[in-house]
């Protein structure tokens, strides 16, 4: 199944049906998320009404690393088997990963003001998101810095199997050290510690920015597709 | 050996490497990479006076004195609490502005200077929240629960 959506050919005839269901998908469910957040859920009793920042910067977080996990398999993937559709679709995430880190940094601060007294600290959880967001940048440099494109894919690849060691430093460094962060609210082993009137909205727009993500994506890999065939005709009429 | 299983075997390998070297740099460096202290740690370690360190804790309840100061001139209100791990307790005086989740009960970091043994002159307060979220009505309804219990 998976190999036979590696043909970039049958996979750009499939991405052109599946798009505009997903950005349909998502601007609906991103609808009916705005109306709980704002309308449709509770105050905290201790925050107030700045909880509702959490319905965003929280989704953008999980974002944040679940893209980076995406790209670091797409990353191993292609240095191993050397497939060209893992190259385009890490190509394709760096950008967007990189602006859902920005976005949960920026959501973060403007939480961190009303709650903590404070736009940023240097502890482990903001620092290493920061990181993250440092290393997006340093792929999406990489990614554009060659002309030959494989070459491109191969350092890229490269550092986002380095960056790896970010991911789990992220996620459990408010376990492993005392940090202004809170730790997580969400886990596999106990039941969540937020209130479920607010776990609705949080998981609609979790949903929405899921197809989001998903739209866009298959947006920038269909035209790093199309891109890479340009490359080829030209390359074509040069030789002939 | 297959090419493509030696590429991956060469990655793995790297990967369980680097992991590895990663691993034993933050363990040893784990001193640097904690944002505070907890009282006990205050009075355990030896604190150098002069440099400016963070403490977390509880706000101890009805803790909280307020003291109208005279300071070159001018009137300032000093706040002065005492935050605790449950095991030691730290008093803490503070001249500014207090977040707005600051409570009794709540968690804070303070920032700045050990004074006397469990004196501390903080500079900045943060205060810290934790991972539950619920409505008010809800919260009322758990603590007239654990009242009962």
């Amino acid at each position: 199944m998976i190999f036979s959506l590696a043909n970039p050919l049958r996979f750009q005839r499939l991405i052109e049906k599946i798009e505009p269901i997903t950005l349909n998908i998502a601007i609906i469910l991103l609808l009916i998320g705005l109306f709980f957040c704002f309308f449709g859920s509770p105050p905290d009793y201790l925050q107030g009404e700045t909880v509702r920042i959490m319905y965003i910067h929280v989704p953008c977080a999980w974002f944040s690393l679940m893209i980076y996990s995406i790209i670091a398999l797409c990353s191993i993937f292609s240095i191993v088997f050397k497939h060209t559709l893992a190259d385009l679709i890490s190509r394709s995430c760096a950008p967007i990963g990189a602006c859902f880190t920005l976005a949960t940094l920026l959501s973060g601060s403007i939480w961190g003001k009303p709650t903590w007294g404070t736009w940023w600290v240097w502890d482990a959880r903001l620092t290493s998101e920061l990181v993250l967001l440092v290393i997006y940048l340093g792929l999406i440099i990489i990614n554009n810095a060659y002309e030959d494109k494989s070459k491109a894919d191969r350092y890229s690849s490269i550092l986002a199997i380095i960056g790896i060691i970010n991911l789990p430093i992220i996620k459990w460094s408010v376990d492993w050290w005392s940090t202004l962060h809170q730790p997580a609210s969400i886990s596999k082993f106990s039941s969540p510690s937020i209130d479920s009137s607010m776990l609705l909205p949080l998981f609609i727009m979790t949903f929405s920015f899921l197809f989001f993500f998903i739209s866009i994506l298959l947006v920038r890999v269909r035209g790093e597709i199309i891109q890479r065939k340009i490359e080829v005709i030209r390359f074509n009429r040069m030789v002939s | 050996m297959k090419k493509k299983n030696k590429r991956l075997f060469t990655i793995l390998t790297f990967m369980a490497l680097f992991a590895g070297g990663c691993a034993i740099l933050l363990i040893n460096l784990r001193e640097n990479l904690i944002f505070f202290y907890s009282p006990t740690e205050v009075f355990e370690k030896q604190i150098d006076r002069t440099q400016m360190i963070r403490v977390g804790g509880m706000v101890k309840d009805e803790s909280i004195v307020k003291i109208i100061k005279t300071i070159e001139g001018r009137q300032l209100e000093e706040i002065s609490f005492v935050i605790t791990d449950f095991k030691k307790e730290l008093v803490i005086s503070y001249i500014g502005i207090l977040p707005d989740l600051f409570k009794e009960g709540q968690g804070v970091v303070v920032e700045g200077f050990l004074k006397n043994v469990g004196k501390f002159e903080a500079k900045t307060v943060l205060a810290k929240h934790d991972e539950n979220y619920m409505p008010p009505e809800i919260k009322d309804i758990k603590t007239i629960k654990d009242k009962k219990i």
